[in-house]
């Protein structure tokens, strides 16, 4: 394929990385701007998430949210932020981006906290355990694997994303795919997909890790997990609210 | 291309701050009525490619699912390949994934196509596995106890049992799918998507973005509504247990 030939060579050109604009700059751009989004999204979608969670209502409203989020096009969001006041630029899509971020993590923090036995926790204030402890040495742990899940879902989600706001105006890696395709130059296009997707699927395999890291307990790779058979069939997981993009 | 025109404007306006946008200029309403009336045909056009490109995607995703999901059951060692790969390919953005088929099948709508085909494939499988392990291994067994073939035990006691499971993977992959269906505005079948940018390259045309936007998630909701009359309609059993 004499379009993919041309990607190659223009991935292997260090000028097309290191110029100004170049790749290292659109990569860093489009880091950055993801990587605001999703921890603006974590402040406002954890403590909400485990209120609820922990409390054990809100359910309808929660499910409500990630269904509504699922039908809103990410495009059309990006463009309505794009030609509000705000303006467009990437504080336009950092904020579209935080509110697409918000239901995964928001979603998976309400279920994990949720599914915390509440005899354990009645036997954790039992053994002395103050409110603030039972939450963070006895709910959190517990709750820890689905919560990793919702943020690597988000980031994933919002790395994703941030390619569509090259149509709109925007930054980030998404540009090159833009460019090449305007330009017919495929070779650019095809170069700018390839890292687009590259660094989705870095994001995924590096949060993978890190929750594998941080989560106590007998520890398995999200991505090696298949389908156990002790856990109840016919309900989807709740990483299915995530959207591809 | 509708992206392309946008650019220039882009650069000028995206400078430093000077606090006045092109959008600030002109009256530039959120909401108008005239338009939606005087553009009715086009908008009807678009939304009609968008029914089509969403109602194949999901009928030829649940053609592949179908079958993927029963080979998969079979073994673990199937299950494990379908499910990593099905991982892999959600992950790709569909922008990417839509650039790289671009070389292979041009700017008509099957590039959108194809790429929607992939993303509700990888949904449904996932929901339809799921459906077929949640069935009881000893209902499975009964069914054969009382004679009933393998072809049989599929279609009059497992289909049914899967069947919530079926249909709330054919809602997500549907409603995920008309929102995925805008990024074709890439190479201009976006349906209603093509109005989102359309509108945006349009010199920032708020009404005919907001339109598009509207349009999408009231699709999507009718979409939505209409799956779950047709699921209500085929699980009467369903609906005895819960009231």
């Amino acid at each position: 394929m004499n379009d993919f030939e041309r990607a190659l060579r223009y991935l292997n050109d260090p000028l097309n990385w290191s110029r100004p604009n170049g790749i290292a700059d659109l990569a860093v751009e489009h880091v950055t701007i993801s990587a605001v989004a999703v921890l603006v999204a974590m402040v406002i979608a954890l403590p909400i998430g485990t209120a609820l969670g922990t409390a054990r209502r809100g359910g309808g409203l929660v499910v409500a949210l990630s269904n509504v989020s699922r039908a809103v096009p990410t495009l059309a969001l990006l463009t309505l932020f794009a030609v509000s006041p705000i303006g467009f630029g990437n504080r336009a899509t950092t904020i579209a981006l935080t509110v697409f971020a918000v239901p995964p993590i928001l979603t998976n923090a309400y279920v994990g906290f949720r599914g915390v036995d509440p005899e354990l926790r009645e036997a954790a204030r039992g053994m002395g355990m103050s409110r603030a402890q039972v939450l963070g040495r006895v709910e959190l742990p517990l709750a820890l694997p689905l919560v990793t899940t919702g943020i690597r879902t988000a980031a994933v989600q919002v790395v994703a994303t941030a390619g569509l706001a090259a149509l709109v105006g925007g930054g980030g890696l998404g540009r090159l795919i833009n460019l090449g395709f305007g330009q017919q130059d495929y070779g650019v296009m095809i170069a700018g997909a390839v890292l687009v997707a590259g660094l989705a699927l870095l994001t995924e395999t590096v949060l993978a890790v890190l929750s594998w890291a941080v989560v106590p307990g007998p520890h398995r790779l999200p991505f090696l997990q298949v389908r156990t058979p002790e856990e109840p069939g016919g309900v989807p997981e709740p990483t299915a609210s995530g959207v591809p993009l | 291309m509708t992206s392309l025109g946008a650019r220039p404007l882009l650069d000028a306006v995206s400078g430093p701050a000077t606090g006045l946008l092109a959008v600030d200029e002109a009256p530039n309403p959120w909401f108008d009525s005239s338009y939606v009336t005087e553009n009715w045909d086009s908008i009807l056009a678009y939304t009609g490619e968008h029914v089509r490109l969403t109602v194949l995607a999901v009928a030829i995703g649940t053609a592949i699912a179908l079958p993927l999901a029963l080979l998969a059951r079979r073994s673990r060692y199937l299950a494990a390949p379908v499910l990593g790969l099905s991982t892999v390919v959600y992950t790709i953005p569909s922008l990417a994934l839509f650039a790289l088929l671009v070389p292979f099948t041009g700017l008509s709508s099957n590039t959108v196509l194809i790429g929607l085909v992939a993303y509700s494939l990888v949904i449904l499988v996932r929901n339809f596995l799921a459906g077929l392990q949640g069935v009881p291994p000893d209902v499975r067994e009964a069914a054969r106890g009382m004679g009933l073939s393998g072809a049989q035990t599929l279609w009059r006691v497992e289909l049914p049992l899967a069947l919530p499971s079926f249909m709330a993977g054919l809602r997500i992959a549907t409603v995920s799918t008309v929102a995925l269906t805008t990024v074709g505005v890439l190479v201009g079948h976006g349906g209603l998507g093509q109005l989102i940018t359309g509108g945006f390259a349009a010199n920032f045309y708020r009404a005919e973005i907001v339109t598009g936007a509207v349009g999408c998630v009231l699709l999507a909701l009718l979409a939505d509504l209409a799956l779950t009359a047709v699921e209500r309609a085929l699980t009467p059993w369903t609906r005895a247990v819960r009231t």
